[in-house]
């Protein structure tokens, strides 16, 4: 093992070649990572439009920021188990359920009665350390179709600072560039505020797949539908901003609450892969159980206050579909909690108090 | 047990290639996974659980091969500066690869996701939720990931340097098989 000495040229450009792997190796991991790509749609350029938005928070989800948890649980009756494999699907299973109702938006001291849209978010606990997570929404479509028409959308409807609106020209120029928004904005034109939580009907607005015993794959989307009959609204509940809460805790009070897991069931053509689009009246529908929900707490010190509701936290038995929203808002949820538990984590005091009402 | 050899044993060398691709694998879908909200998000989050997981069980294998044949001798004529600092970034690398893995198992849990290996296969939860835990370990396992990607680029020139300006052998006892016994 002598050194050899190689000739003075010959040993510069020995280095260079070292240099150059070492920058390429370099260079090549910065570019995945997004910081030589200002335009990539990342996690956190979604976070930060929703921060630029309703501005930080601290402590709490940066959407759908205002919300309250509430426990209770799932009776299957076996309906669904030809379809899925997953054992929450079992005739006579009850499994444990963790659930967040919420408004949209980023302010958790939004006022109840101006969004038209209530969303509720369940996480089934099922026997064998697996789980599901569902986060849907009371509406019968998404507004658009992919994360970077959401993130133009989010950027369009950023409040004006003096107003506090958002811009009429600009929100009117996103919705004609996407036409994908007309049956979210004929439905928005017509739809009623509820007056609860409860009576409402909520969507997993995006599509799964149910993977049966035999391995045969079953396209879904689910939602709940209420057993309280729908009321809209009342003037009395538009003066106050926590009526949302209130309503629930009073309906607690007087009993557990229901709704039916309904189970449509796609034909082979139905778009699985574009949440603006309903599929036909005529499919197939499944009840596959009762959803019962038995109290209701703050989420300052709720249950729910550490649950990140990712739609692909999935059991076996149940999988994400081609629609690319589900992978975004995987990423983007991800993003927002590992932002709310840091500051959780860093303040003295909690810091997801309830408005007081 | 720390025999002197020329070169690395044959399981040293088919260890330290493997997991040479599935590390750098893993930092590059690593960094890439929390980078994008396309599809792309998903796989590369259903391949980093369970080949990271792979790695843990394969840095064991390789600690246990390195202790049972040890390793070749550096160079007599290194200076004494490199020679401390091989020692230690091998061992920075040994624990970064032993940690890691953990790390990103215990923030799983701490963070109360099931930690999912392959559909149907969920691994135990180390710790109980926690959000104050999972938070440390998420920034933990993010800059610890960085560190881990500078030091195999300071390995990979110091392997480089031995094995183009040196060209005393170093570089050979991890690619070449044992010539004189």
């Amino acid at each position: 093992m002598t050194l050899k000495t190689p000739p003075p040229l010959n040993t510069i450009f020995r280095f260079t070649v070292i240099g150059l792997v070492i920058a390429i190796l370099a260079t090549a991991f910065a570019y995945v990572g997004g910081w030589l790509d200002p335009g990539r749609l990342t996690p956190d350029r979604m976070i930060n439009t929703l921060e630029d938005n309703a501005g930080v928070h601290e402590g709490y989800r940066r959407n759908h920021a205002k919300g309250y948890c509430v426990v209770g649980r799932f009776e299957s009756n076996g309906n669904a188990a030809s379809l899925s494999r997953a054992s929450v699907f079992e005739a006579g299973q009850q499994s444990p359920l963790i659930g967040r109702f919420a408004i949209p938006g980023g302010n958790p001291n939004a006022n109840d009665g101006m969004p038209p849209i209530r969303s509720f978010a369940l996480q089934f606990q099922l026997s064998n350390d697996e789980q599901w997570r569902t986060a849907m929404n009371a509406m019968p479509v998404f507004p658009v179709s992919t994360p970077q028409a959401f993130w133009e959308l989010l950027k369009a409807s950023r409040p004006d600072s003096k107003s506090g609106k958002p811009d009429a020209a600009k929100m009117s120029a996103f919705f004609a560039d996407h036409p994908e928004t007309k049956p979210f904005l004929a439905w928005a034109k017509t739809a009623q505020r509820s007056s609860s939580f409860v009576n409402v009907d909520y969507n997993s607005l995006d599509a799964f797949r149910f993977i049966d015993a035999a391995g045969t794959t079953h396209f879904v989307r689910w939602g709940l539908v209420p057993e309280a009959p729908f009321t809209a609204m009342t003037d009395a509940q538009k003066q106050d901003p926590d009526f949302l809460s209130k309503d629930l805790r009073e309906r607690l009070e007087q009993g557990p609450q229901r709704w039916h897991l309904i189970v449509t069931v796609a034909n082979p053509g139905d778009p699985t892969n574009d949440a603006t689009l309903v599929w036909p009246e005529d499919r197939r529908q499944i009840d596959a159980g009762v959803v019962t929900i038995e109290s209701a707490q703050a989420q300052a010190d709720g249950p729910c206050r550490d649950i990140n509701y990712d739609p692909l936290v999935l059991p076996d038995g149940i999988a994400g579909s081609d629609d690319p929203l589900l992978s975004a808002r995987s990423a983007a949820y991800s993003e927002s909690y590992n932002r709310r538990t840091r500051e959780e984590a860093e303040s003295a005091t909690p810091s997801t108090q309830e408005p007081q009402s | 047990m720390n025999s002197r050899t020329a070169t690395f044993s044959v399981p040293a060398r088919l260890l330290h290639w493997s997991m040479a691709i599935m590390v750098m694998s893993m930092l590059f879908i690593g960094i890439g996974m929390v980078a994008t909200v396309s599809e792309r998000h998903v796989w590369l989050v259903q391949l980093h659980k369970p080949l990271g997981i792979a790695i843990l069980a394969l840095v064991i294998v390789r600690l246990l091969v390195r202790w049972r044949h040890g390793t070749p001798a550096l160079p007599a004529d290194l200076p004494p500066w490199q020679r401390a600092a091989a020692h230690l970034s091998h061992w920075v690398l040994y624990a970064l690869m032993l940690a890691m893995p953990l790390i990103g198992w215990t923030m799983l849990s701490a963070g109360g996701y099931p930690v999912t290996l392959y559909s149907g296969i969920t691994l135990p939860d180390l710790v109980s939720p926690s959000a104050t835990l999972y938070s440390a370990l998420r920034f933990a396992h993010t800059w610890l990931a960085l560190s881990l990607f500078a030091v195999i680029l300071i390995h990979l020139t110091a392997a480089l340097y031995h094995g183009l300006i040196r060209r005393d052998g170093v570089l050979a006892s991890m690619t070449k098989g044992q010539k004189h016994p």
